[in-house]
C-alpha cells in the first residue's frame, strides 16, 4: 500500500502545477490547427498553416540555418565539453584547478545577454564577419559547459580500475580511452549532445547578438514576426519546435535512466 | 578448476633458503611517499618463481601500494624494483609481463565474458583464431563455457570473480597480482576458491602475489607471508613459522589469537630458561632465541597450546591455577576464559572431542592450565 494516497489535495496540486506549465503550450498547439486566420477565434480543424509554413521560403531558410547551427555546435560542444570534463575530473592536482572548475560552470549562471554581448564584442574586435559561423561558435561556447557538467557527473562514478585493467592487459593509453572509457561514458556524451542541440535550437538572445545579415535562426524569425502580430503560421512552427525539443529531452532522460539501471545492476 | 586440491601432496618448496636461487622479483630499498605520508618505507624483499606470496596487513599498511608499484600504476619515490635482475621501475604498466586481478574485478561492462577474457590478447595483435582458442581454454579452466556471450552484469559475484581471474591469466603472465581477490565472496565460496587458486597456481606453474587482510586466507594459500605494518615489513616467513614463531608482538597478535605474559629472565639451566612473571610463579622455557639473564620479555602462547584440566597435570610442564570465567562454544572447539590468581585472564582453546553434555569443566570450576616448555614464544618489545 502506498504511503500517500491519491486524494483531492494531491489531485488539485497536480492539476494546478501542470496547468500553469502546460496550458499555454497546449493552447498554442491547439490553435496551430485552427482554420481561422484570427489567432484567438476557433474556426475548425485544419493543417493549412503547416502547409503554408513549409511553402514560406524565409521560414525554411531560417529553419535550415537553425538546424545547421544546432548540429555543428552540439557536436563541437560535445567534444570540447567531454575534454574539459576529463581534465577536471581526472587531473586531481594542477595549479588553478579550482579556478578552472569554477570557470567551466559559470556560463551556466551567466545572464545570456552578457554572454551574447561579450561574444559580439569579441567578434567585432577580431574582425570576424558575423553570420552562420559566429552563431555556431557562440552556441558551442555556452553549450559546452552543459556537456561538461553532464559528462563529469558520469566520470565521477567511473571506476578507475577499469582503465588500469586495460593498461595492465597491454593496451596503450589512447587505445584504452577509445576501447574502454569512451564506450562507457558514451551515453552521457550523447545526452550532453542532445542537451546542447536543444539549447541551440531555442536560443534567441545569444543568436541575436552574434548573427549577421543572411543568417537568421528560427527563434529570431519568430520573434520578429510576432512583433508584427501573431500569425497562425508561428503557432504551427512553435508546435514543431516544441515537438523536437520534447523528443530531445525524452531521449536524454531515457539514456540517463538506462545508464542508472545498468549501474544499479552491477 | 577442480573441487579438491591436486591429488599429489605438496613437495617441500623453499627457494628462499637456497642462496643460489635468483629471485623473480626484488624490491630494493623501495620507498613510496605521498606528500608527507610514507606508504612504503625502505622495503627490501625477494619473491621467487612459483611462489604464492601473500602480503598481509591491516588497511593502510602499504600492501596495496606495493602491489600497484609492481603493476606499474605507482612509481617508487626511491629504490628499485627488479624483475629477473632488470629494473622495471620505468616500464609502463602495459609493457610489463605482469597481470593483475583487481579487487573490484574491473570487468569491462560493455563487453561480453569472451571479449573481456580476450582483451589482453587482442592488444598483442593476435589473430582472431588464436584469441578464440585461448579464450575457450580459459573459459574451460574457470568452468564458464556456457557464459561466454553474457555481459558481466548478467553474472553472479562468484562468476565475475572467475572471469576476472581468467582475463588476468589469459596472457600467461610471469607474475599474477591478486588484490583482495576473494573479498567480495561469501565464506563458503571463498574457501572453495582458495583451494582452486592454489591448485591453479601449482598446475600452471605460475608465481602469484596476493594482497589480503584476511589472515586465514593468507595462511591457507601462500608459500610465504609478509606481514606489514605502517609501510614496514615486520616478518616474512612461511605460514607455519609466522604462526609458531612470530618475531614480534605485532605479528603474534595479528595472526590468530594469542595470550601475552610479561616475564623476567632469571637464569639458564642447561637447555631450559627459568623466567618469572611479576604476579605469578616461575616458568620454564625452552627456546632457540637468545635471552639474557635479567632481560624482560613477553611470552606469547597460543590458546590451543594450553591444556585445561580439573586434575593437577604432570610435572614436566608449566602450569597455573585459576577459575573458569567464561566458555565460548564454537562447535569444534571451546574457548575457556580462565581468571588467574593475579586477576589476569588466559584464553585456552580445547577441541570438543566429547559431546558438550558430557563436558566435565563448567563455569566457576577451579582448573589447572598447563603448557609445555616449548609452547611459549619469547618476544622482545
Amino acid at each position: 500500500m502506498n504511503p500517500t494516497r491519491f486524494n483531492w489535495f494531491n489531485a488539485t496540486s497536480l492539476a494546478l502545477g501542470f496547468g500553469f506549465l502546460y496550458l499555454p503550450i497546449l493552447i498554442l498547439i491547439i490553435f496551430s490547427f485552427n482554420d481561422s486566420k484570427l489567432v484567438t477565434v476557433w474556426g475548425g480543424f485544419s493543417t493549412r498553416w503547416y502547409v503554408a509554413l513549409f511553402q514560406d521560403e524565409a521560414f525554411m531558410e531560417a529553419a535550415w540555418v537553425t538546424l545547421r547551427v544546432a548540429l555543428v555546435s552540439a557536436t563541437f560542444a560535445a567534444i570540447l565539453g567531454t575534454m574539459a570534463a576529463m581534465v577536471l575530473i581526472r587531473a586531481k592536482r594542477f595549479p588553478g584547478r579550482m579556478l578552472f572548475s569554477g570557470m567551466i560552470y559559470s556560463p551556466l549562471v551567466m545572464p545570456e545577454v552578457i554572454t551574447g554581448l561579450s561574444l559580439l564584442l569579441l567578434f567585432v574586435a577580431i574582425g570576424l564577419d558575423r553570420g552562420y559561423w559566429t552563431i555556431t561558435l557562440a552556441h558551442t561556447t555556452f553549450a559546452m559547459c552543459y556537456v561538461a557538467v553532464v559528462v563529469s557527473s558520469r566520470l565521477l562514478s567511473f571506476d578507475m580500475s577499469l582503465e588500469e585493467a586495460a593498461l595492465d592487459l597491454g593496451s596503450t593509453r589512447l587505445n584504452t580511452f577509445f576501447q574502454v572509457t569512451l564506450p562507457i561514458i558514451l551515453p552521457a556524451i550523447i545526452a550532453g549532445w542532445l542537451l546542447a542541440f536543444t539549447l541551440s535550437l531555442d536560443d534567441l538572445v545569444i543568436a541575436s547578438f552574434t548573427s549577421g545579415p543572411g543568417s537568421t535562426t528560427l527563434p529570431m524569425k519568430i520573434y520578429s514576426q510576432v512583433r508584427l502580430g501573431v500569425n497562425p503560421q508561428i503557432n504551427a512552427l512553435s508546435t514543431i519546435l516544441i515537438t523536437l525539443v520534447a523528443i530531445g529531452v525524452v531521449i536524454t532522460s531515457l539514456l540517463g535512466k538506462r545508464q542508472a539501471e545498468k549501474e544499479g545492476k552491477q | 578448476m577442480a573441487d579438491t586440491p591436486t591429488s599429489e601432496p605438496r613437495k617441500v618448496f623453499a627457494p628462499w633458503l637456497d642462496p643460489n636461487q635468483k629471485p623473480l622479483v626484488r624490491f630494493e630499498n623501495v620507498t613510496k611517499k605521498y606528500g608527507d605520508y610514507t606508504a612504503v618505507d625502505n622495503l627490501t624483499i625477494d619473491i621467487f618463481e612459483r611462489e604464492f606470496f601473500a602480503l598481509l596487513g591491516p588497511s593502510g599498511c602499504g600492501k596495496t601500494t606495493l602491489l600497484r608499484m609492481l603493476a606499474g600504476f605507482e612509481q617508487p619515490t626511491s629504490g628499485r624494483i627488479l624483475m629477473n635482475g632488470e629494473d622495471i621501475s620505468k616500464i609502463p604498466p602495459n609493457k610489463r609481463p605482469i597481470n593483475m586481478m583487481f579487487q573490484s574485478y574491473a570487468l569491462f561492462p560493455h563487453m561480453t565474458v569472451a571479449q573481456n577474457i580476450g582483451f589482453g590478447l587482442k592488444q598483442e595483435g593476435k589473430s582472431k583464431a588464436e584469441i578464440d582458442k585461448r579464450v575457450d581454454e580459459m573459459l574451460k579452466l574457470v568452468q564458464l563455457e556456457p557464459f561466454a556471450k553474457r555481459k558481466p552484469h548478467q553474472l553472479s559475484g562468484g562468476q565475475r570473480q572467475r572471469v576476472a581471474l581468467a582475463r588476468s591469466l589469459a596472457k600467461s603472465p610471469k607474475l599474477l597480482l591478486l588484490d583482495e581477490p576473494l573479498g567480495a565472496l561469501d565464506k563458503k565460496l571463498r574457501e572453495k576458491t582458495q583451494f582452486e587458486l592454489m591448485s591453479l597456481q601449482e598446475n600452471l606453474g605460475l608465481t602469484f602475489m596476493i594482497v589480503t587482510h584476511d589472515q586465514e586466507e593468507a595462511m591457507t594459500v601462500s608459500s610465504r607471508i609478509a606481514v606489514m605494518d605502517k609501510g614496514i615489513m615486520v616478518q616474512v616467513d612461511t605460514p607455519a613459522e609466522i604462526y609458531e614463531a612470530p618475531n614480534s608482538r605485532y605479528v603474534a597478535d595479528f595472526i590468530g589469537d594469542v595470550n601475552f605474559m610479561e616475564v623476567e629472565v632469571l637464569r639458564h639451566e642447561g637447555a631450559q630458561i627459568i623466567v618469572k612473571s611479576a604476579t605469578l610463579n616461575e616458568f620454564k622455557l625452552e627456546t632457540d632465541s637468545d635471552l639474557k639473564d635479567g632481560e624482560k620479555v613477553w611470552l606469547a602462547i597460543r590458546p590451543e597450546k594450553f591444556i585445561v584440566s580439573k586434575e593437577k597435570p604432570s610435572d614436566d610442564q608449566n602450569m597455573v591455577q585459576g577459575k573458569v570465567w567464561d566458555i565460548a562454544y564454537s562447535g569444534d572447539t571451546s574457548t575457556y576464559h580462565v581468571r588467574l590468581e593475579d586477576g589476569t585472564t588466559l584464553k585456552a582453546q580445547m577441541a570438543n572431542r566429547r559431546r558438550v553434555r558430557n563436558r566435565d569443566i563448567t563455569w566457576e570450576d577451579p582448573v589447572w592450565v598447563a603448557w609445555s616448555y616449548r609452547a611459549a614464544v619469547p618476544l622482545r618489545n
